[in-house]
């Protein structure tokens, strides 16, 4: 519990990780689509994550986040493509199922329980369980054992099922909207408890939001979900690298455009502001060009924005 | 142990704030050679920050040679920053308190003395270029 992440890269695993990443890849969609009725909820939605992510996962209100957390998962099955989660395709194999843990919108806990008979719940269908990792989390998060779910606040409601979710011990954590109806402190706090989780098993966690500042730097992985696609897959330090916004004289600004990608373009009467996708370090020549760094929720907002375009890696990125 | 903190308004990327932030505590002496930097556990569950994001900033200062990893024990400090001995460090200080006090006298506030500094500290860089 108090082994230091910096030492197991150089001392190559704890033996606190039973299940080995052998595979680089945590999570991979091939032109993956699920249809409700008529309605296509997802469609041909590609992507790939490295193992040991935090990734977020956002995009506006139907734009089939919920639908993509709970194919991961293996909760629902889907239309077409497919989805594999460290190499195994999903939904097809119980041993892949116990990998992956799912912490679902509406908290899934019965308020007539007290924690304790959560805890012992957990446990009885969880073959993987860790009870010590369980009771010795709840105990640094003050929760009582003997008190009712129900009379918990919402914060602690929260750290509850996070709790349970982590002491299946699941290589792959999904949570859908985990920050939902938390009040600013009860965020940080769920958000505190989870890099935490994530230092100490080193699992890939993949959750959603619609509250980009809330992952900031809690993520290292990015994916944008827009009318059913994927708008953006990639590492966060790289997008934002890959992103400046640059201010110039209006008149010129055609000029700039016609020279690299612009997401976003706002112009008024003398000035025009492009946030553009730059090569690393392409430098501005212009000295009339001013250019600064984007912050990730610009950088969102930007690509929602613009369903259009797109920032995905390239193919030479994604080898294994 | 040193705390590590986040400005989310610098612009800085965060890992570089924690290399920053480290540095800083070397230079001035709050952290020596032998002292452990807090775990990755530690800094995350403080900060709700991504565990990689620290592991970047402690490899970096292992890579510049600052700290070390020790397997099972934590990271800790190999040597200290900055030029001069003790003994110049506080005869600067002194020297600089009194120039903080002449300019208090001479009307200026602490953003004027930061100019004035970086002023000239930036004069006497590029003489040392030129």
């Amino acid at each position: 519990m108090t082994a230091d992440r910096t030492v197991r890269m150089f001392g190559g695993g704890a033996g606190e990780l039973t299940a080995p990443a052998k595979s680089p890849t945590a999570l991979e969609a091939m032109r993956l689509a699920k249809r409700y009725r008529g309605t296509w909820a997802l469609r041909d939605c590609t992507m790939s994550v490295p193992a040991g992510r935090v990734v977020a996962l956002v995009g506006p209100n139907g734009a089939g986040k919920s639908t993509f957390l709970h194919l991961v998962a293996g909760l629902i099955a889907p239309t077409r493509g497919s989805v594999r989660v460290f190499g195994e395709p999903v939904g097809q194999r119980a041993a892949a199922l116990a990998r992956v843990a799912f912490l679902a919108q509406d908290k899934p806990l019965y308020d007539g329980f007290t924690v304790a008979e959560m805890l012992r719940f957990g446990h009885h269908l969880n073959p993987g369980w860790d009870d010590t990792l369980a009771r010795q989390r709840l105990a640094e998060l003050d929760i009582p054992l003997n008190r009712k779910v129900g009379k918990l606040s919402g914060g602690q409601q929260a750290q509850v099922a996070l709790t349970i979710a982590v002491a299946k011990r699941p290589d792959l954590l999904v949570m859908d909207e985990p920050l939902a109806n938390l009040d600013p402190v009860a965020r940080h706090d769920v958000m505190r408890s989870l890099m935490a989780a994530v230092a100490e098993t080193q699992m890939t966690v993949v959750l959603s939001s619609h509250v980009v500042s809330d992952l900031t730097n809690a993520c290292d992985w990015l994916v944008v979900l827009n009318r059913g696609q994927v708008q953006i897959s990639g590492e966060v330090d790289e997008l934002l690298a890959a992103h400046r916004m640059v201010s110039g004289p209006a008149e010129l600004a055609d000029g700039m455009a016609a020279r690299m990608p612009v997401i976003s373009d706002s112009r008024r009467e003398r000035q025009a502001d492009l946030l553009v996708r730059t090569g690393p370090g392409t430098p501005l020549h212009d000295p009339r060009w001013r250019a600064s760094g984007v912050s990730l929720e610009e950088l969102v907002l930007a690509y929602l924005r613009r369903p259009d375009t797109t920032a995905l890696p390239r193919p030479t990125l994604t080898t294994t | 142990m040193i705390k590590l903190r986040l400005d989310p308004s610098s612009g800085v990327a965060t890992y570089l704030q924690l290399v920053h932030q480290v540095k800083h505590a070397l230079r001035l002496g709050v952290l020596m050679p032998g002292d452990r930097l807090p775990t990755i556990k530690e800094v995350v569950s403080d900060l709700a920050i991504n565990p990689n994001t620290v592991a970047k900033a402690y490899r970096e200062l292992e890579h510049e040679g600052l700290v070390v990893g020790r397997p099972g024990l934590g990271t800790f400090v190999r040597r200290s920053l900055g030029g001069g001995s003790t003994a110049d460090h506080s005869r600067l200080r002194r020297d600089l308190a009194q120039w903080v006090r002449g300019c208090r006298e001479a009307g200026l506030d602490q953003g004027d003395m930061e100019a004035l500094f970086a002023s000239v500290l930036a004069d006497s860089v590029q003489e040392g270029i030129a």
